[in-house]
This record gives structure tokens, C-alpha cells and sequence, in this order.
């Protein structure tokens, strides 16, 4: 049988009919077409597949679509700046190379925007705890931290200005 | 070669032109293409190390929900071509689906096609198959008894691959040197398992009689396998270079998987799209990368200095052959490391077992060698008694050596280790480093510290086909780009190759900006597809900065040479009156007198009247396929071959303590140093590095395809095969010398591989310089926190100095 | 990876729950934070033909203080747990357990209860609840029971939960009157992160005298579910605990292991490993405690 669930996602409105056993990464990808989020292992170890329920990190190959109603998601395509400019971590990645296939990217911006919406001044210590659970094979990890750490830096600059929609908290 | 200190782009930082697309969420990856009425590939495994198909009843799976077909091994292989070898092996015969026999478990059997890849699992687990299980052989070491079970029965032996080079006077040079020690080294099998699985989208189109293929792919001759596979004219095939790729390091070549999904495609008249789910990926994708089992033996005298060497090195390939062998040949082009060693015996072995099959990997088989030569040559510092640093010192080719032929017939084009080495020293501290080991040892702690070095062979000319394969006569392996000028005076380059992460649009845009002073924000790289690109290699054996950067300069300049014979005669020059700088001819006697390029490439498209006379073609392109520097000859009947152009250099340094208790290994201060000749983008050669020496830390701590003796496979998800994560990757610190290779437009080498082919050593370095008071060691890989944990365990605490 | 089918119920109440579960014959599972459930599911290693979604069930979601102790409810999620100051001082052990716990992402949505639940021999969570001898409520349309913690954990990935059983909520209990206490856990893993391979939990209290009063020590990864180090606890109460003592009687753990082989660890190792893990907590619970006293 299916449901119709009713999700915020990336600040707008969404509705849909899915049959239970539908991913949420695989409902944002095929059904919505957010192929921005990953999918790497499909059984919660690789983090490719972050996004954000509620504002908090979370693995979309863990969660069914259909429990996904009623709640707030932001994918990395919610990231931009509401003008449609970069968002300040995204920026700091193009600033630092903090990737290079891309591929498990969306997943640690996910992952450093939770960090820093939370914590502006993280150490490297804390950033590397909060990207741990994502893996990356191309770039040994120190770029990211280099990007969370420089993002944070822009972040303590900037007058207090509202960031991406991240939920409802 | 451009002067350095006139260059405007390369070696500045530049923001990478792909990441814009990455960090939005736009990348386009084979998953994100989607076709209309696409169906899905779900794959039945084998569950047994070696068994014989009896039979196979689809029925069940075909009456399933979805279903539009059920394909079995037999079926393809009666129309389907076997599979390329890498060595001549012609009774080895390996296909998309196990024909008869299975040789691993995890094996694909049959394959599933349906509606939706969650069907088409559904159908998966109504397939029955009748198994009888067949004797098997795990080790590779047994796999060499004649008497050992045959994973390919027709070929009648598990050895695939058997030589024995000798290059110099060995034995002359064993007999005359007063030391000698030996030792074995095990390397376990281990692979790159980037975070996105491989995948391959399908589609026949019978109107133009075109099968498209959309990949994850990094395969040089890709189109040609398939369409040899699937018994077709190569130009019916079209592979699409613009797909994102999500990592590689060498294993993206998905051969098998797409000649199924071809098949399917073909036969079903729809698009067919297999995307290996992580299971599928690790266990039956052929993945694997090498697993080998060397013995080393080195001749030396007093002072250290190493004569000669014996390496034999046995790999265990798996069930599935591909280019698996070829990995023995890699090694044959820095055989010596960065020594002087006199002579080299190798006897490279490849051994067929029931595992999974390899694919090539990051280094192609340079890395596990390396850390049998680092390892050597630590274990003859400490029989002499001097310090790894020394040794090293004393049988380093000097930089005034250089070019320099080893003896296996390549000669190494630049380089100066004696200050790459130095560099290291000194970014690490590594006196103070000294001092804390020594302090942390006397507080109980077991702690050391690894050096090592490495040569990056780049440029690959794939000499190693010929020399592993005399009835493969390769002697080029070329790379192309094609730059045009559009009438408004817009650049767009086309490569042919597609990208997984080295950031090949950045390094083709950064040359041609260089060549024609154009900002190289403005230029636009396309990938083109097989059928309209010119000839490329993909970005195998750290070979992009120097093939294709060397192509793109090569193209650029054939650009520029075009603008000034137009400029020139429109500024009313000879062409040897003018100069072409900064997007513009000028005249050498009148500033003033100036043409911009854009101007130049509208003559080009409209003012035929405008173009001098002996121009005859008009728009403005150039193409140039370049062939690898110094390649196009056969190996000698000794095995001797210049395999690689360009050799880049680079000297470890790591900081290790053990936990007494649980084995942990905790790694700090890691610092490198490394010379890859002229930097084109420090950004990108940084991620390269750093993440080169991530990956090297997992084969050395961490990672391994690990068998029962069964010939179950122990680690086929991401828990048990453990990937280090931010935690077990210590910050990175780098630092970088430059002696520019002769070779190339720019000077440049490669880098893609060097962080993972000094790691490996660096870290076995530091562990058994750490267990070095003890009196015991380590050589085998992975490290793992337990097998330390055994061998410390016999050891009381007393015996620590 | 995609799950077999199923049927979906999301619950609104336990009384809703308890009814499907009754009725739907063994065949349903309850899904909570899903961390461990999904990737099952995803392997087709567990395939309920129903699954009850708790995680709108509001009686299944708090922690709060009770005569016996703290209790938390089934459905809090570990993050929620981790950041809850009554947890912090009341159930400091937990507390220490919970960075160990996966990773962000997976405490984000994985769940107290939902651990318990799943066996795990070598969850962090389960090991605490044994060391303190927590005690779980399980709930069915029947009735209503209490188990100690070593009473429902019975193997690996085997509870006595039974079919139509939910587990409601877990009841830590309280900490002695008192002692300055102390409450460390660690673990060697693959990765950080990562189940773990040898894990231990210590909870230690002194008299004002430095003298050890209280001691509830676990130990998990060398037997099926982990082991409440009781034989230890015993010889160290009364003892003022320098590191001798605790070596020594660290040792008293390994006639109650009964480790295996796997491919991170030989079984030998599991064994060799263990007392030293225990000791190593004992020792920093010891020595927080020591830096608490007044």
C-alpha cells in the first residue's frame, strides 16, 4: 500500500505517493530528482547520503521516505545563500579544494553546516568528529577541515544573518 | 618550455573549474543519467568458492512482478566474446556471468533486468540454482602447486604469469658483497573502493545503430573491449566522456559490467542501467586490487651501499583475469626506487585463486613493491648500524646523475632526492621528532617514526602490455586535445577522457590560458565521447599533467602559431615582425600596431579576403595527439623497456606510537616532501598528495579483502572493510621541490599516485621502527591493531631499551 | 540493497503498537531510530512483513527522574540522550558510553531503546546498562514486565523480547549516596566510530577516605553479550584501588569470556584485551573520582 507523505524540503512544500520500502535518498534521487545527495553504501557507514531532517544530520539510507512525513529536509541543493548565491561553506570549499571526485561531497557539507550552525568556532578536533562519520577517499580529509575551519572564520566575520533554511528548530 | 617566471596561470592558485558543480550538488554522475523506460540489473551470486553450474531455473524470476528478463552465464557466453586478457592465456576464459563454473564466491551467475532495481532483487532471490561445489585453492602460495585445484581448468595451471628478469651481473654482484639479508613481506589484498560504486547505463539505438554507453569509467580502450566483447564494429559503440566520476584510483573499469548491460540493452531494445549496489561492488564487482606475497633479498657492503637485489613477488589475481598481471609490470620501471643499484633479478608470478578479481590500482602495483625496496633498505641501516636517513643518503642517485638509466631500461629524466629528502627532514622537525620518540619510549610508550621514499613513474607509455605480453605490440599510448576558437574569440577545449577528481578541466584550462594568455576562467573543456573524440588513454599511471597538459599546450600553440600568421598579415608583418602575448599580435616595432585574438578568429570564420594566402582552411582549431615522450620502442629480449617518461619524487616522514594494550596505532607529524616538477595547480597537486598518503595509511593499517579459508569473503561491506575515516588520517603537511622534467611543456610530472606509494612504507616504517626495541617485526599488511597486539603480546615490557 | 516489501503502520500510541504487534503474529518489527534495522533491511538480512513506526508514539520519547532511578524512554534519540544534563549527572556512565555510539548522523536518529532492543554484543549502550544493572520494561496487550538488563540480554542479537513485546523504557538506577564517583568508558575499534572490538565500563565510587565503595564494571566484545564484571567489582570494594589492585583483579574477568574469532580480531586477542580494557577504565573512572573529591 502506499502513502502520501508531506515533507518541507528545501523551505518549499512537497508532496508524494511512495510505497513504503522507498529510501528517503532514493525518494529525493529518482522521485524528486535531487540527485545532489549521494547514495554510497546504502547500509549507514559512508555519509555520502547526509542530509538534514530538522535541522540534524542524518543518513537518508537509513530513514524510509515514508517516515519522512511531517518533516523538515534540506539537501546540499538547499545550501545556496537565498539569492542563489554560494553559501559561505560552499565557497570555502572551492576556496580550499576540499574535494575532488565530488562524489561524497554533498555529504560533508552537510555535515560542516550542521557542525557550524551549531558551533561558529569548532576545533579542528571537533571538525574532524563532526565529519567522521562521512568517508572520503580522494582527499585524506585535511582540505575539509581546512574549508569547515576557514567557513567558520567567514562565519564569526559576518554581520548575524539568517543561513540556509535547515529546519524547524 | 615556457621560462617560469614569465608564466601568468600554471602553478598559481586557481579555484578548480569542476568543483563548482560539485559542491551545488550538481555533478553529473552515471547514477544522476536517467533514460526513458529504463530498466534495472539486479544480479544473482555465486555463494561458493568453486563450484560447477548445474542448472539454473529462472521461471519463478521471469513470472515475478517487473521482470523483462532473466539472462544466465551460458546464454551470454554462446554470444558474447570472451573477456581481454592481460597475458596471453588463451585458455582462460572469463565472461560477464560465470559460464558453467563459478570461481569466487560472490560471483555473478545470472542476471535480473526489470522494471525497478528493488524488483528486480525481489526476482533475484527466485533464481534457483543447483551448485555442485568443486575443490578450491584460497592461497596463492598453494595455487603455485601443479597439484592445486584450477581455477581455470582449461588453461590447466593457477599460474598465469611466470618470468624471471635479470638485468645486470646478480649473482656476480651477490657473490662480491660482504652482506646479505632476506626476508618476506606480505602485502593483503586491499583496494581503492571509492565511494561510489561503479555504474553503466545502456541504450541501443536502433534507428542509428548506436549503442550508447553512460559509465563510471576510467578505462584506456574501453569502447574497443565492449565492442570486441559484443562482437561489434567499435563505431557502433559510444561511451560519453561527461560523466562525473566518483573516484577511480585506477579500479573504474567495469568491462564486464558493461558488456552485460550492452547485451541487455541490444537484446531488450530499452535502456538498461546496472549500478552496483556497495555488496555487489565489493564482493563480484572485480574490484580487488593487489595481494602479493614477496621475498626480497639485498647484497650490500660495509657502508651500506646496496649492489644488487633479488625481488620475487607472487599475485594473487583472483578468479577473474582482466589486467591484473599487468601490475607485476609497473614495478619494472623503478625497480631500483631511487638507488643505485647495480643489478635486479625479478621473478614476477601471477597466480589465479578462487577471490574476486583485481583491477588496476592507484600505482598499478608500485606501491606493495615499494615498501618491499623501503623495507630493505631500513632493514640494511639497521644491520649496519646507521640510521635509516644515511642509508638512504648513500645509495640515492645524485642529482648530477641525472637522466639516469636503471638497469631494467628506464631512464629517470630528473630529480635531485638528496634535498627532496632534506626537505622532509627539516618540515618535520625531525630531531625534535627523535627526541620525543625517545622520551615517549622511556615513559613506556612504544613509539616510531617511519621514513621512506618513493618514485611516481608518470606518463605511462603502457610498455608493460609488450613486456608482459609479446603478442601485445603497444608502443604508444597517446593522449589529444582538441582547442578551437569560436568566431567571437571564445576558447573550448575537448579532451577524451572523462574526470574522477584529478581535475583535468583545470589543468587543460591553465595550459591553453598559459600558451595563449587567456584567462583560463573563460575557457571552456568539454568531454567528448569515443566516437567523436580523438584518441585518449584516461587518467591511468599519473599521466594527465604530462599527456594530456602536454596535448593541450600542443594544440594551444598550433593556435597560436595560426593567430600570428593571420596577425602578422593583417598588420601588414611577416610573422617573424610580430609576437604573440597576452591574447593579442603586436608588431615588434610598433606597440600600437596590435590585433586582439578574437579579432583575429572572426577573420578567421568570416574574412576568408582577411587571411594570408597560404591559409586555406578557414576557423581557427587545432588538434594534437600527443605521443608519450620517449616511448615507441619494444622491449629488448631481456626485458629491458623505457616504460615511463617522467619519474616525481617523494620522501615520507610519520610519526607512529603503538598502544601496548590493544595494538591502536596512533599516527602524527606526517610530513612529505615532494618534487613533481612544475606545479600546475598547488591546490589540486596538494589533494593529490595528501589524499594519496590517506589511501597509502589504509593499505598499511587498516584494509583488507580478507578470505576464510572457505573462500568466504570477510569483508565485503563497509563495516567490516575498514576505510579510515577523519579520525585515523593525521593532518598532513607537505612540502615541495621542483626540478623540472625535460620532457614535458611545462616541466611537469605526475602526482596522482605518490602519496600512496610512500605512505604504505612510511607507516611500516614507523611500526617497526617502534617494535624495532622489542626485537620483532612486522611485515605483513594490513597492521592491524590485533596482529600487533599478537606480536607484542610474547614480548614482556623488560625487553624494551 | 533495497529492502523487501513491507506494510507500513506509524503508531500514534503504545496502545496502538502493543495491538499490532499481537496481531500480526511474529511477523512485524518495530522500527525506532532505525540505525541498525535499516541496513538489515537494506540486506535483506531482516524482512518483517510490517513495520510499526514508534517514533510519533509521544509516551515513548523523555528521560526523566523517578524513585528508582532515571528512566528513559524507548524512542529518545541518543543525541537527545547525550545532551541531556540529567543523563550528565545522574547516569554519568551512560553518559561516557554515548560518544562512543556511532556517529553524529546515527545518534541523530538511532535511539536508547532501539539499541537495547537490537542485542548488539558490542553496543556501548547495552554495555552501560549492564554494568549498572539496568532494568527494561517490556510491554504487550497482556502485560506489562520488568527484566534485569542481564535477564534480557541473551546472546548476541538475542533478547527475551518476545514477539508481540515492545520495550518501553530502560530504568537506570540511581547513583549511590555520598561517594565521590567516577564513570569512564573506552574501547579499541576498527575505527573510530565503529562497533567495538573490546569495549569496557566502569562507574566507580569513593568514600572520602579515597577508598573504593561502589564499583559496577562491564565488558563487552569477548563474550556474546557483555559481562558484567562482577568478581572484579567484588575485590576492589574496600580497596583504596592503586593500580596493582586493579590490574590484579582486572584479571578475575577472564573465566567469564568466551570470545571468538573474527576478521578484525583473533579470539586470543579478545582475551588478552579485555582485563586490560577493564582495568584502563577502572583506573580513569578512578581517577575522575579522585579528582571530584572534595
Amino acid at each position: 500500500m502506499k502513502h502520501t507523505i508531506t515533507m518541507t524540503l528545501n523551505g518549499a512544500r512537497r508532496s508524494a505517493e511512495v510505497e513504503p520500502r522507498l529510501s528517503l535518498v532514493d525518494f529525493l534521487r529518482d522521485r524528486l530528482g535531487l540527485t545532489g545527495t549521494h547514495v554510497g553504501c546504502e547500509h549507514g557507514v559512508c555519509g555520502a547520503c547526509s542530509v538534514l531532517l530538522d535541522g540534524e544530520p542524518i543518513r537518508a539510507c537509513l530513514m524510509f521516505a515514508v517516515q519522512a512525513d511531517g518533516h523538515s529536509i534540506t539537501t546540499v541543493e538547499g545550501l545556496r545563500e537565498d539569492g542563489g548565491a554560494l553559501g559561505i561553506l560552499q565557497d570555502s570549499f572551492w576556496e580550499t579544494h576540499a574535494l575532488q571526485c565530488g562524489y561524497c561531497t554533498p555529504g560533508m557539507l552537510i555535515a560542516g553546516q550542521a557542525l557550524l550552525s551549531r558551533n561558529p568556532d569548532p576545533s579542528d578536533e571537533e571538525i574532524r568528529e563532526a565529519i567522521a562519520g562521512n568517508l572520503c577517499r580522494c582527499t585524506g580529509y585535511v582540505q575539509i577541515v581546512d574549508a569547515i575551519r576557514l567557513a567558520g572564520a567567514r562565519m564569526r566575520q559576518m554581520p548575524a544573518t539568517p543561513g540556509p533554511e535547515t529546519g524547524d528548530d | 618550455m615556457t621560462e617560469h617566471s614569465t608564466r601568468r596561470f600554471v602553478s598559481a592558485k586557481r579555484r578548480p573549474k569542476e568543483d563548482g558543480r560539485f559542491i551545488t550538488g550538481t555533478g553529473h554522475f552515471v547514477a544522476d543519467v536517467t533514460r526513458p523506460n529504463m530498466l534495472h540489473v539486479a544480479l544473482v551470486t555465486s555463494p561458493h568458492a568453486a563450484a560447477k553450474i548445474v542448472s539454473i531455473d529462472t521461471r519463478a524470476a521471469l513470472a515475478a512482478p517487473g521482470v523483462a528478463e532473466v539472462l544466465t552465464g551460458n546464454e551470454l557466453a554462446a554470444l558474447a566474446n570472451p573477456l581481454a586478457n592481460a597475458v596471453d592465456t588463451p585458455g582462460v576464459k572469463c565472461y560477464p556471468l560465470a559460464a558453467g563454473v563459478a570461481r569466487y564466491a560472490g560471483e555473478w551467475v545470472a542476471a535480473i533486468v526489470a522494471e525497478s532495481r528493488a524488483e528486480a532483487e525481489d526476482a533475484a532471490e527466485l533464481v534457483e540454482v543447483e551448485y555442485q561445489p568443486l575443490p578450491h585453492v584460497i592461497d596463492a602460495e598453494e595455487a603455485l602447486d601443479p597439484a592445486s585445484p584450477p581455477v581455470h581448468g582449461e588453461h590447466g595451471s593457477n599460474v598465469l604469469y611466470r618470468r624471471t628478469f635479470t638485468w645486470g651481473p646478480v649473482a656476480e654482484d651477490f657473490a662480491g658483497q660482504p652482506h646479505q639479508l632476506s626476508f618476506k613481506l606480505r602485502w593483503g589484498r586491499s583496494a581503492p573502493v571509492p565511494v561510489e560504486t561503479f555504474g553503466v547505463l545502456a541504450e541501443w539505438n536502433a534507428g542509428t545503430e548506436i549503442l550508447d554507453v553512460w559509465a563510471s569509467i576510467q578505462m584506456p580502450s574501453y569502447a574497443e573491449q565492449i565492442a570486441a566483447a559484443l562482437r561489434m564494429p567499435v563505431n557502433e559503440v559510444r561511451a560519453h566522456y561527461d560523466v562525473d566520476v566518483g573516484g577511480s584510483y585506477g579500479v573504474k573499469r567495469g568491462i564486464k559490467h558493461t558488456v552485460l548491460a550492452g547485451f541487455l540493452a541490444r537484446r531488450l531494445r530499452r535502456p538498461v542501467r546496472l549500478i552496483e549496489d556497495r555488496l555487489e561492488n565489493m564482493v563480484g564487482g572485480d574490484m580487488h586490487g593487489p595481494d602479493r606475497h614477496f621475498n626480497v633479498a639485498v647484497a650490500f657492503d660495509d657502508d651500506g651501499l646496496i649492489k644488487s637485489m633479488k625481488l620475487r613477488v607472487i599475485e594473487d589475481v583472483g578468479g577473474q583475469t582482466g589486467r591484473a598481471a599487468f601490475q607485476l609490470g609497473k614495478p619494472v620501471s623503478a625497480i631500483v626506487g631511487a638507488y643505485r643499484i647495480n643489478s635486479v633479478e625479478y621473478e614476477a608470478i601471477a597466480v589465479s585463486t578462487n577471490k574476486t578479481g583485481q583491477a588496476a590500482v592507484r600505482g598499478f602495483g608500485m606501491s606493495p613493491t615499494n615498501v618491499a625496496i623501503e623495507t630493505a633498505v631500513d632493514k640494511v641501516a639497521r644491520h649496519r648500524g646507521l640510521s635509516r636517513l644515511e642509508v638512504r643518503r648513500r645509495n640515492f642517485i645524485r642529482a648530477d646523475q641525472f637522466p639516469y638509466l636503471i638497469p631494467s631500461g628506464s631512464e629517470y629524466d630528473s630529480g635531485d632526492y638528496h634535498t627532496v629528502l632534506r626537505k622532509a627532514v627539516d618540515l618535520a622537525g625531525l630531531d625534535a621528532l627523535l627526541k620525543r620518540r625517545d622520551t615517549a619510549r622511556r615513559d613506556g610508550k612504544i613509539a616510531g617514526i617511519g621514513i621512506a621514499t618513493c618514485l611516481e613513474p608518470g606518463g605511462g607509455n603502457s610498455a608493460f602490455e609488450p613486456l608482459l605480453n609479446p603478442k601485445n605490440e603497444t608502443t604508444t599510448w597517446p593522449e589529444s586535445c582538441v582547442v578551437k576558437v569560436d568566431r567571437s574569440g571564445g576558447i573550448t577545449a575537448t579532451i577524451a577522457t572523462s574526470t574522477s577528481g584529478q581535475g583535468h578541466e583545470t589543468l587543460a584550462a591553465t595550459i591553453i590560458g598559459e600558451e595563449l594568455g587567456i584567462d583560463p576562467d573563460t575557457i571552456r573543456v568539454v568531454h567528448s565521447d569515443t566516437l567523436s573524440g580523438l584518441p585518449g588513454n584516461t587518467p591511468v599511471a599519473s599521466r594527465m599533467a604530462i599527456m594530456l597538459g602536454g596535448a593541450a599546450a600542443g594544440a594551444a600553440r598550433k593556435i597560436r602559431d595560426q593567430a600570428i600568421l593571420i596577425g602578422a598579415h593583417n598588420l601588414k608583418r611577416t610573422p617573424e615582425q610580430v609576437r604573440y602575448a597576452d591574447g593579442a599580435v603586436t608588431a615588434l616595432d610598433d606597440q600600437a600596431q596590435s590585433i586582439s585574438l578574437a579579432r583575429i578568429a572572426l577573420i578567421a570564420h568570416r574574412e576568408f579576403h582577411n587571411m594570408p594566402p597560404d591559409l586555406t582552411e578557414p576557423g581557427m582549431q587545432a588538434v594534437h595527439v600527443l605521443q608519450v615522450p620517449k616511448g615507441g620502442a619494444l622491449p629488448t629480449a631481456d626485458g629491458r623497456v623505457q616504460m615511463y617518461p617522467c619519474y616525481s619524487f617523494a620522501a615520507h616522514i610519520v610519526y607512529a606510537e603503538i598502544d601496548r594494550l590493544t595494538g591502536k596505532v596512533t599516527l602524527s607529524e606526517y610530513s612529505i616532501a615532494h618534487d613533481c616538477g612544475t606545479v600546475i595547480n598547488p591546490d589540486i597537486v596538494r589533494g593529490m598528495v595528501i589524499g594519496g598518503a590517506a589511501h597509502g595509511i589504509g593499505a598499511a593499517l587498516y584494509e583488507e579483502f580478507a578470505y576464510e579459508p572457505s573462500g568466504q569473503l570477510l569483508s565485503g561491506t563497509f563495516v567490516d572493510y575498514v576505510m579510515p575515516s577523519s579520525h585515523e588520517v593525521p593532518d598532513i603537511k607537505l612540502a615541495e621541490h621542483c626540478t623540472p622534467s625535460p620532457l614535458t611543456s611545462h616541466g611537469q610530472k605526475g602526482v596522482g599516485e605518490g602519496g600512496y606509494l610512500g605512505a604504505p612504507a612510511a607507516v611500516a616504517s614507523a611500526i617497526n621502527d617502534a617494535l624495532s626495541p622489542f626485537d620483532i617485526e612486522c611485515l605483513t599488511l594490513p597492521m592491524r591493531a590485533s596482529l600487533l597486539s599478537d606480536l607484542l603480546a610474547d614480548r614482556p615490557a623488560e625487553t624494551e631499551s | 540493497m533495497k529492502a523487501a516489501a513491507f506494510e507500513y503502520c506509524r503508531a500514534e500510541s503504545l496502545r496502538q503498537v502493543l495491538e499490532e504487534l499481537s496481531g500480526a503474529g511474529g511477523e512485524a518489527r518495530i522500527i525506532a531510530g532505525g540505525q541498525s534495522l535499516a541496513a538489515m533491511m537494506a540486506m535483506r538480512l531482516a524482512r518483517p512483513e510490517r513495520l510499526i513506526d514508534i517514533n510519533h508514539v509521544d509516551a515513548l520519547a523523555g528521560i526523566e527522574a523517578v524513585d528508582s532511578g532515571i528512566t528513559i524512554k524507548a524512542c529518545t534519540r541518543q543525541a537527545a540522550a547525550l545532551q541531556s544534563t540529567l543523563i550528565a549527572r545522574e547516569v554519568p556512565l551512560l553518559a561516557a558510553a554515548l560518544p562512543h555510539v556511532g556517529h553524529i548522523q546515527t545518534r541523530n536518529r538511532g535511539t536508547i531503546g532501539g539499541s537495547i532492543a537490537h542485542g548488539d554484543p558490542t553496543a556501548e549502550i547495552l554495555l552501560a546498562a549492564t554494568a549498572l544493572g539496568a532494568r527494561v520494561t517490556l510491554a504487550s496487550t497482556a502485560e506489562t514486565r520488568v527484566l534485569a538488563i542481564s535477564a534480557f540480554s541473551l546472546g548476541a542479537m538475542e533478547t527475551a523480547a518476545r514477539e508481540n513485546e515492545c520495550l518501553t523504557e530502560v530504568t537506570f538506577p540511581k547513583l549511590p549516596q555520598g561517594l565521590s564517583i567516577g564513570a569512564a568508558v573506552d574501547e579499541i575499534s576498527p575505527r573510530a566510530g565503529d562497533y567495538a572490538l573490546i569495549a569496557a565500563a566502569a562507574e566507580i565510587g569513593l568514600d572520602a577516605e579515597g577508598v573504593c565503595r561502589h564499583a559496577r564494571l562491564a565488558s563487552s566484545g569477548a563474550a556474546p553479550v557483555p559481562v558484567l564484571a562482577a568478581p572484579v567489582a567484588e575485590v576492589l570494594v574496600g580497596s583504596p584501588l592503586n593500580d596493582a589492585e586493579i590490574d590484579d583483579a582486572a584479571r578475575l574477568l577472564d573465566p567469564l569470556l568466551d570470545p571468538e574469532n573474527d576478521v578484525h580480531a583473533s579470539a586470543a586477542y579478545r582475551r588478552r584485551v579485555a582485563p586490560g580494557m577493564l582495568a584502563r577504565v577502572i583506573k580513569a573512572a578512578r581517577d575522575q573520582a579522585r579528582s571530584r573529591m572534595t
